[in-house]
């Protein structure tokens, strides 16, 4: 049976978070269809790198191991997988929503004219009945997102075309070790016959990667602004109360687009995703975009000057007010009588 | 170095960023009246990368294409208003219901029928934040591309060399001409428009915003053929009809739900101290903060 396969970023010999998370994802799924999950993983050095993905539930690893194929570039990828594709027809196919896997997907799925949906925040199992040509299809992957500045959800499917293709973003799909001592089959890809020299003429002549400085998904307590913050110098009150609390701060979309806050920091579909203790929305409206970024949040206080905001179905504690005037109290109140 | 032909991919979109109450009609589909249709944020930078590189080599000319209805033709208006030379104005209902590999098949068809040495657009679209019609065109016609574009460093005849802002950090990369350069929301704004342009340009019309034109408008047009958006509909095109629209689209839409959020039992507090600190102390008996 045709398996789902995960392609695997890798940056200094580390398997990324995303990859990591869609391999979760891929196994539970490859599981509820009775079928191997394998994984893809381009780059050079990749000795013992099995050793990251078999406790994931990998069944099947296909190494591409070349100098040329690090760092990242477009073309000799998108050649690797689609004549690996073509080759193994999986029935699904998975990449991190990230400037690579947003980079490679697309460009993959004009290839192999097999459909893409991009970010998406649910990936399920079902069936789709064509009405129009009154065919059922059993078995395919829906893919959900959000769409139209998260209005509304829409579940994309992709009847006929293979493989069934979808990017999502860190930090969505949770990270579930399967078995610590599952063990898989290495396959080795031969790159020269995969890719042509063509394939090797962007050079990459300048790089400057670094960890993040934000880190959301590991904050306990997050202070969220939106654009009901109304500046950036409001948003001042936000690092504060943050600071106070031991949190992160974070940003709605419309925020960080009016240049509130840097783009690191948003939260939501296009952003990170995050499950903290505390989660304080200040000015936030709540659009679904947003929300399915915080909504496992465990504790939410809203604080806005709207009543009716979609934010507050999702709080425990909402403030009807402005932020300007609550927040300097709640700091306040936690500096007199916190230890 | 003789001047480049650059095309501009551009979109017109709903303002999914400023949607109000109304925006949903009661039975929860989109109120697309509701929301003025703008130039994808994204693309205005795009065009700032091609007029600066208008600026900066002699004899290079900018256009953009763009693929919709047609009143999709005021963004190139919009364009040439800000600096760019001229648009084409792709319009079909043969088009309609296109995913973004049908899109990207049909703006390559059109792209066919010109001669570019360059390809910029934006990187993603507002209303469905894919990122994929830039990547998907490239690959339609077997070029390169260079995605999360910030500034293009320069331009030759042979390859450009262009600084992307990725997630974690930046690089900068060479890549050979013609390719496609998918430009990021962090990439310069896109300058104003410019009183000459605007003077020059304001009577500029696609062949289906003429329909109603009077005889001395179609005098005006004759006059002064800059003044004319040149418009293809499918039968302008090299295109395999099967490609295009709904059935040239592997992505189909299952369903589609408004958003419906199931409340939970909030506490409801006024901004008064006395409010504000009995929540805190809450928080910090059950340990949230604290």
């Amino acid at each position: 049976m045709n398996s789902v396969f995960v392609y695997c970023e890798i940056e200094e010999g580390v398997v990324a978070d995303v990859s990591l998370e869609l391999l979760t994802k891929g196994r539970s799924l490859a599981t509820e269809l009775g079928v191997n999950l394998e994984a893809i993983i381009l780059g050079s050095n990749l000795k013992g790198v099995e050793k990251q993905v078999f406790p994931y539930g990998v069944d099947v690893l296909w190494t591409g191991d070349d100098p040329r194929l690090a760092p990242y570039t477009t073309l000799p990828h998108t050649s690797i997988l689609v004549n690996l594709f073509k080759q193994e027809k999986p029935q699904i196919a998975f990449m991190g929503a990230s400037s690579i896997g947003r980079d490679l997907g697309p460009r993959v799925s004009s290839a192999l004219h097999s459909g893409l949906t991009a970010d998406c925040t649910s990936l399920e199992i079902g069936d789709y009945e064509d009405k129009k040509n009154n065919k059922v299809y059993h078995n395919l992957l829906y893919q959900i997102r959000p769409a139209f500045g998260g209005n509304i959800v829409a579940t994309i499917v992709n009847p006929d075309c293979r493989p069934q293709m979808a990017t999502v973003r860190e930090g969505v799909m949770r990270k579930e070790i399967f078995n610590a001592n599952h063990q898989g089959v290495i396959k080795t890809i031969d790159v020269n016959r995969f890719t042509s020299p063509e394939d090797f003429v962007i050079h990459v002549i300048e790089r400057h990667m670094e960890k993040s400085k934000v880190n959301l998904k590991a904050a306990p307590i997050i202070v969220a602004g939106g654009y009901g913050v109304g500046s950036k110098e409001n948003f001042q009150l936000l690092h504060e109360l943050a600071n106070v609390l031991g949190g992160e701060v974070g940003a709605s979309r419309a925020a960080v687009d009016a240049g509130f806050c840097e783009h690191e920091r948003q939260i939501g579909q296009t952003g990170t995703t995050v499950r903290p203790k505390l989660y304080i929305a200040c000015g936030i409206s709540g659009q679904i975009q947003h929300t399915a970024g915080m909504e496992e949040s465990a504790m939410v206080i809203a604080i806005n000057t709207d009543n009716n905001a979609p934010i507050n179905k999702f709080a425990d504690y909402v403030i009807t007010g402005d932020l300007n005037v609550v927040i300097p109290k709640m700091i306040q109140y936690y500096k007199k009588n916190s230890k | 170095m003789k001047g480049l032909k650059i095309v501009v991919l551009a979109k017109q979109v709903p303002d999914t960023r400023n949607v109000g109450k109304d925006a949903m009609k009661a039975d929860g589909t989109v109120n697309r009246a509701a929301l003025p249709a703008i130039f994808n944020p994204e693309d205005l930078n795009a065009l700032e990368q091609a007029l600066r590189l208008k600026d900066k080599i002699e004899g290079t000319t900018v256009h953009i294409l763009t693929m919709g209805p047609g009143r999709a033709a005021e963004i190139i208006r919009e364009a040439m208003f800000r600096g760019a030379d001229g648009g084409y104005l792709l319009s079909d209902r043969a088009f309609a219901g296109s995913d973004t590999l049908a899109t990207s098949y049909a703006l390559a068809c059109a792209l066919k029928n010109l001669k570019t040495d360059l390809l910029i657009c934006g990187r993603q679209a507002i209303d469905g934040d894919t990122a994929q019609v830039g990547p998907q065109v490239a690959e339609k016609l077997g070029i390169p591309q260079v995605t999360y574009a910030e500034d293009i460093l320069k331009c030759t005849e042979q390859k450009i060399t262009v600084k992307r802002r990725l997630e974690r950090g930046i690089e900068v990369v060479e890549c050979p001409v013609p390719c496609v350069v998918t430009v990021n929301g962090s990439a310069a704004p896109c300058r104003p428009r410019n009183a000459r342009f605007v003077m020059k340009y304001k009577y500029a019309r696609a062949t289906q915003e003429l329909q109603d034109a009077d005889e001395d408008y179609t005098n005006l047009l004759n006059e002064h053929p800059y003044l004319k958006i040149t418009e293809w509909s499918v039968n302008n095109i090299t295109c395999e009809p099967q490609e295009l629209g709904l059935s040239g689209s592997p992505t189909k839409v299952k369903n589609i739900e408004n958003v419906v959020f199931q409340a939970k039992e909030a506490k409801i507090l006024e901004p008064t101290d006395e409010a504000i600190d009995a929540m805190m102390k809450e928080l910090i008996v059950n340990h949230t903060i604290g």
